[in-house]
């Protein structure tokens, strides 16, 4: 017969040991003198955001080559059905893009215009809420990331997101590549894609592909740091946002 | 013992199929996985050796792609100081595969004969045969 003294002795001393055992598991995931770093290039930022000059876009070429270099580069497939469209960043009119907000008696010009779109990694993201898995989460200098490696296609995130900015893969994307770009992965069939605001590159110290092709008509930069150029930008010029009205915040900034 | 027919039939039947796997594989050849290192890549490097020892990265390269794939997506973080003291990029497409872009000779030559099939290819490009990408 155990008494009840024993009984929590040995309750106790097994639980340590189950705390020995948490230890020892993490001690097995580096091996001694394996380290793994931030690369000291890497542009450090608060909360990234980009601000579009919509003034400067004027031709369809203007557009066209950001988002050439941005579907180029992360081998976005190129499908024509839009029911089974892949798109990271494209146009829509001063109606659509803004809907809800879109004044009705502006000037026919900015009426005319087309507006660069992408994902605006909302500082209060609803994808990020609703993602099952923590597939899509925010990282800490704010740029909704997506880790494709655990998406399991629930398509939450698509019905979460009122922008639009995720799409898919209802066909096998390699079959719609042209060309592959052999430095960066595809995607599979059967996961949700979107603008990732090319972290990879931000955590080289590049700016992000669309940024750099844009040649200034796009400003990415720092929200947090009062002295960056994205700051005088905004300090100088009125912007407007896309659907603020729902509270998500966006990062993405439209000069009218 | 009663039924004893019954009994020892079962058991013949039952030791028979537990010893199928080694049954059916008696006058089958055994052929050795052997992952070839040969590419234009690692044959210009004097010292032949990969991020980490040999028997490390034998034993524990999918432990060590495994935390590379988390650190570089979810952290940011994407350098590698091995425990030579050399540090890497980590990239499956662009630092694994540089070297090793024989993927049919290198990593199917294992994974076939283990009968495992890692989807890593699903997403990331693999090299294409005869020379690099």
């Amino acid at each position: 017969m155990i008494t009840r003294r024993d009984f929590l002795k040995i309750a106790a001393f097994s639980s340590l040991l189950g705390l020995g055992g948490a230890f020892t598991i993490n001690a097995l995931e580096k091996e001694p003198g394996q380290k793994v770093l931030k690369d000291i290039k890497a542009l450090k930022g608060k909360r990234w955001a980009m601000v579009i000059d919509t003034r400067k876009f004027k031709t369809q070429e203007d557009f066209e080559k950001v988002i050439r270099a941005c579907h180029k580069a992360h081998n976005v497939p190129e499908i024509a059905n839009p029911l089974h469209e892949v798109k990271w960043i494209w146009t829509d009119d001063y109606e659509h893009s803004f809907a809800g907000t879109a004044e009705e008696y502006i000037s026919t010009e900015v009426k005319e215009r087309k507006f660069l779109l992408l994902c605006n990694h909302c500082d209060n993201a609803p994808c990020v809420r609703v993602c099952p898995v923590k597939a899509t989460f925010k990282r800490p200098d704010g740029i909704t990331m997506q880790d494709m490696h655990r998406c399991i296609g629930c398509k939450f995130c698509m019905a979460g997101c009122p922008y639009g900015a995720r799409n898919y893969n209802f066909l096998p994307p390699r079959d719609y590549i042209k060309e592959l770009n052999p430095e960066y992965p595809t995607r599979t069939i059967g996961v949700v894609e979107k603008c990732t605001f090319c972290n990879e590159r931000i955590d080289r110290g590049l700016l992000p592909y669309c940024v750099e092709a844009s040649e200034g008509k796009i400003i990415f930069g720092d929200l947090y740091d009062p002295n960056s150029e994205i700051r005088k930008v905004l300090s100088e010029n009125i912007v407007i946002r896309r659907k603020v009205e729902l509270g998500t915040q966006p990062m993405v900034f439209y000069i009218i | 013992m009663y039924d004893g027919w019954k009994i020892i039939l079962g058991l013949v039947v039952f030791v028979v199929i537990v010893t199928l796997p080694f049954t059916m594989s008696v006058g089958k050849t055994y052929v050795e996985p052997k992952p070839s290192i040969d590419t234009p890549e690692i044959q210009k490097m004097e010292k032949k050796q990969c991020i980490e020892p040999k028997q490390y990265m034998r034993e524990m390269h999918i432990k060590l792609l495994y935390s590379w794939k988390d650190y570089a997506t979810r952290e940011g973080k994407r350098l590698y100081v091995a425990s030579d003291g050399k540090t890497y990029t980590i990239s499956l497409q662009n630092t694994c595969l540089k070297c090793h872009s024989n993927k049919e000779k290198f990593c199917d030559e294992c994974h076939n004969y283990v009968n495992v099939k890692p989807y890593c290819w699903d997403c990331h490009i693999e090299p294409k045969v005869g020379g690099l990408k």
